[in-house]
């Protein structure tokens, strides 16, 4: 099938973008892509840098830690270091994508496949973001959040207001809850929330009694039984609001935008390799069907594959460009080896992947984009293919030893090893410090302690000190820090006094 | 449904507050860089951003997260000879396989670098120097323009409607489209003519052509005579404002009592001065005259970090400068003010010879003379002399400074002046 191609020329205007996104959308829904609506904005560079600067977010509230993000970005922009947003897509509903006017016509339809139907088909089905974010309500949220602490500036000054802000973000990656709570009956909510009262007055009556020299302490202060929380907390900052004395409801009412927004993007981070490739894919096979009949020229096509190819190129280990693994890179080349498995499975993929080889590679492929994240998707697709192609090796740095060995590589011997510690790379949470709110001393000092389970004999690093005084400062008395080893041996205090 | 929005004209600076608050959050670190910035700056060269560097440390916002101990497992890519179970020495930067790569720019990684603007970096500037609000803004607002004519445009508003231009270009435009019919009119008469001689005036065939020789005609009656395309406007552009030019002197004692702290200080005084006098001439030159017992035109470089030592005679300096008015800055053409800077101390003899040349042979020529002590101690015989001067000539200024805010008082009047 040959038919006009829609443009010849690297300008787009508003016609040609709109004829584009048409055709993208057929043949996306051709292959059966989930989507919200689209919302394509055009923008001009300078607002992509300010896109930037708040992660994206089309309204953010306002705060320094941006206007450095900014500052940095800017500086590199100027001098050449950075090319400017590839995209940046905003996971709500409409779904908004943004073009940046100085890219050519087949850059915006690389952004239209890649963004407004890749990632936003992948923003509307992964079960970590159904779960975890509702698309549909986050732009309002953003909008509240921006005008509350404005606010707040406003009433309480914007010294107190920064002073806040900054002990949240320094513990924003321990805002977010990892496991998500049965939903409960709404007679149980009924009655939770009536204990919530019933302890709330009971609060109200402890701070009376308080002024009140005791008599007798009605539980002995070493009384085990009266740990609180009675279970170790791993969501500091959601602990700290609900529970820290002295805070103003403004301050609570802080803390829980800073939670609220920190698990929002929890599954962006947790799905990079997954949505990256996934988007990836997608973009490819769209433009490449786009071209099959005819609709693109080739010179549309040698600008996009060169811009595709630059995306996904991984440099090697040794490379003055390497920074880790590329996840445009690994995903794309997953994903594309979930489809060639379906579709000529070697007698290798038949042993590594009985269940996939052969069958449907799109219906495969939407199973493995909703259920997973890059954890479980790699530990579950990663096939031998790939290793090879990525040359990949693993590294075991042990402090203790003098030097580092190479534990595995890519060979019949090192496939399945590699493919767990790749999985293990992508583990946000022993990525993270285990760290906890284990105790309160509510009849004594008032002192919050954390504890950090160690993982591997992994310390933390030099900046723990002041995170702790950013808790101090958000529970407003004295807080401790215990390291225990994987054994549960006791090994360093570190304190912050108020 | 898909919608397609323009945010272009949304906009762009919302980055802008969080960029304040950060330069406010960052205010003394940003603070001593322009010092610096300023101490290394030429007097001409104040009116630009500047590249403000702070330790990446203070500027981190800190988290929970790992260090380096410990063991853990890392996937690199690009395997090429490395096998099972091979030890390798463990690279200088930590962790993992990864080159440590040398810094581009020559800037450390330990260091967190951008741009403040030209008005970021003037904010800065005259917030030690306690300049009024008013004198901040006339100082950091660009010079200010006229319209002046700029040929035609083919929009604009009804008053710019240049009415000759757009009547040719309107009767160009009929010409040019009443051609073709024109053409075919004076054919059609031709046959018309032809076929008079041999037909009635009732045969259909000239009645048609009559009818198509009218048509044509309407069709020229319905060009209109002026279009919108025709419209012409007088365009005018912003040029700055055309103003005439000054000179500027510097005269400084560099004897050996002036440190490098008060020579600081009256590069401040300087710089000021050039600032103002850049807002109000189109051109500014600047002539620096170092003395001691005698005087030199210097360049910029010597007038500040050259070290002479031995005794001060002024006069030689005032000498210098009347001879330079006298060769090159005709007063008729040049706007000609002075900053002198010393610490007072002069041969005592001298001091009244000062007096005498500037007020017969210098102050009649002066926009203004503006004259610091930097001194701590007592005023010395220069200030005497020089303090009978003020009464008969307003142009003069003197004040003794102690400090950097000191400063402005001594062009207050200069300021209010050119208010006004």
């Amino acid at each position: 099938m040959s038919r006009k191609p829609l443009s010849e020329t690297s300008e787009w205007n508003f016609e040609l973008i709109k004829k584009y996104h048409t055709e993208i959308a057929r043949i996306a829904g051709d292959f059966g892509l989930d989507t919200y609506p689209v919302q394509l904005e055009i923008i001009t560079a300078e607002q992509m840098m300010d896109a930037y600067a708040s992660v994206g977010m089309p309204i953010g509230y306002s705060h320094w830690s941006f206007g450095k993000e900014f500052v940095k970005n800017e500086k590199r922009y100027k001098k050449g270091q950075m090319g400017l947003a590839y995209e940046i897509v905003i996971n709500s509903n409409p779904c908004i994508a943004y073009l940046m006017e100085e890219n050519s016509m087949t850059m915006q339809a690389l952004v239209i496949a890649h963004a407004a139907y890749g990632h936003n088909s992948f923003f509307k089905n992964n079960y970590l973001f159904t779960t975890w974010t509702s698309a549909d309500s986050i732009i309002d949220y953003l909008l509240f959040a921006k005008n509350y602490i404005a606010e707040c500036e406003e009433r309480y000054g914007e010294e107190q207001v920064e002073a806040i802000l900054d002990s949240c973000h320094a513990l924003r990656n321990f805002g977010v809850d990892r496991y998500k709570r049965p939903s409960r009956l709404s007679l149980q909510e009924e009655q939770a929330r009536q204990r919530d009262r019933e302890a709330y007055l009971q609060s109200q009556i402890n701070e009376l009694w308080r002024t009140i020299p005791a008599k007798e302490p009605v539980y002995s202060a070493t009384d085990e039984a009266v740990r609180f929380p009675e279970e170790p907390q791993e969501n500091i900052l959601y602990f700290i609001e609900k529970n820290a004395p002295f805070l103003e409801p403004w301050q609570r009412e802080i803390i829980r935008i800073v939670r609220k927004i920190a698990q929002y993007f929890y599954p962006q981070r947790q799905t990079q390799v997954m949505n990256e490739g996934w988007a990836t894919f997608w973009h490819y096979t769209i433009l490449h069907r786009l071209y099959e009949e005819g609709l693109v020229t080739d010179g549309f096509m040698i600008e996009f594959l060169q811009s595709h190819t630059n995306v996904v190129y991984q440099p090697a280990f040794d490379s003055p460009y390497y920074s880790g693994i590329n996840p445009y890179a690994l995903g794309f080349a997953m994903m594309n080896d979930i489809r060639r498995v379906c579709e000529t499975p070697t007698p290798e993929d038949e042993r590594w992947f009985p269940e996939i080889a052969g069958s449907d590679w799109n219906k495969t492929l939407h199973f493995a984009m909703q259920n997973f994240k890059d954890e479980s998707f790699v530990s579950q697709f990663l096939s031998p293919k790939v290793i090879r192609e990525f040359k990949l090796f693993s590294i075991l740095d042990d402090s203790n030893e003098r030097e580092i060995a190479v534990t595995s590589i890519h060979d019949e011997d090192g496939y399945q090893h590699i493919r767990q510690a790749l999985s293990e790379q992508y583990n946000l949470g022993s990525n993270e410090p285990n760290i906890q709110v284990y105790h309160v001393d509510r009849k004594g000092d008032r002192s919050l302690t954390l504890r950090h389970t160690q993982f591997h004999r992994r310390l933390l690093a030099q900046s723990t000190d002041e995170v702790l005084k950013h808790v101090a400062r958000l529970w407003g008395f004295d807080v401790r820090l215990e390291t225990v080893a994987e054994d549960g041996t006791l090994l360093t205090v570190m304190e912050c006094n108020i | 449904m898909t919608q397609i929005v323009d945010r272009r004209l949304n906009g762009k600076n919302k980055s802008a507050v969080n960029r304040q608050k950060f330069i406010r959050r960052f205010r003394s670190q940003i603070k001593k860089a322009v010092t610096e910035a300023v101490n290394e700056r030429s007097v001409k060269d104040l009116d630009k951003g500047e590249k403000v560097s702070i330790p990446a440390k203070d500027i981190s916002e800190p988290f929970f997260h790992h260090s380096n101990d410990g063991y853990r497992e890392a996937i690199h890519p690009g395997n090429k000879e490395f096998r099972q179970g091979d030890k390798i020495k463990r690279p200088e930067s930590g962790g993992g396989a990864r080159g440590k790569q040398a810094s581009d720019s020559g800037e450390g990684m330990d260091e967190f670098v951008f741009e403040l603007t030209r008005e970021e970096f003037l904010h800065f500037f005259f917030e030690d120097l306690e300049l009024p609000n008013l004198v901040k803004t006339r100082l950091a607002t660009l010079e200010e323009t006229q319209k002046v004519r700029a040929g035609h445009t083919s929009d604009g508003i009804p008053t710019n409607i240049n009415v000759i231009r757009s009547l040719r270009g309107a009767m160009g435009r009929r010409i040019a489209l009443r051609a073709p019919y024109r053409n075919r009119i004076e054919e059609a008469e031709a046959q018309l003519e032809d076929l008079l001689k041999r037909h009635s005036e009732t045969d259909p065939v000239v009645i048609e052509l009559r009818e198509e020789i009218k048509r044509l005609k309407e069709k020229i009656e319905h060009i209109p005579f002026i279009d919108t395309f025709d419209l012409r406007y007088d365009n005018r552009i912003d040029k700055p404002k055309p103003t005439t030019q000054a000179v500027m002197f510097c005269i400084m004692d560099v004897s050996g009592s002036m440190g490098v702290e008060e020579k600081d200080m009256a590069k401040r005084f300087f710089m000021l001065l050039y600032l103002f006098l850049t807002r109000s001439y189109e051109k500014t030159q600047v002539v620096f005259i170092s003395h001691h017992t005698e005087a030199n035109e210097v360049d910029e470089e010597t007038f500040f970090y050259s070290r002479e030592t031995g005794g001060t005679v002024v006069s030689s300096a005032l000498n210098l400068m009347k001879k330079i008015i006298e060769e090159r800055f005709p007063i008729s053409e040049w706007n000609i003010y002075a900053a002198q800077a010393s610490d007072g101390d002069n041969w005592d003899n001298d001091s009244i010879d000062c007096k005498k040349i500037l007020s017969e042979q210098i102050m009649p020529y002066m926009q203004y003379y503006a004259y610091i002590e930097i001194t701590e101690d007592r005023h010395q015989n220069l200030w005497y002399e020089y303090s009978t001067l003020k009464d008969t000539w307003s142009n003069f200024a003197m004040q003794r400074i102690a400090t950097v805010a000191d400063i402005y008082p001594v062009f207050r009047k200069l300021f209010e002046k050119s208010n006004a």
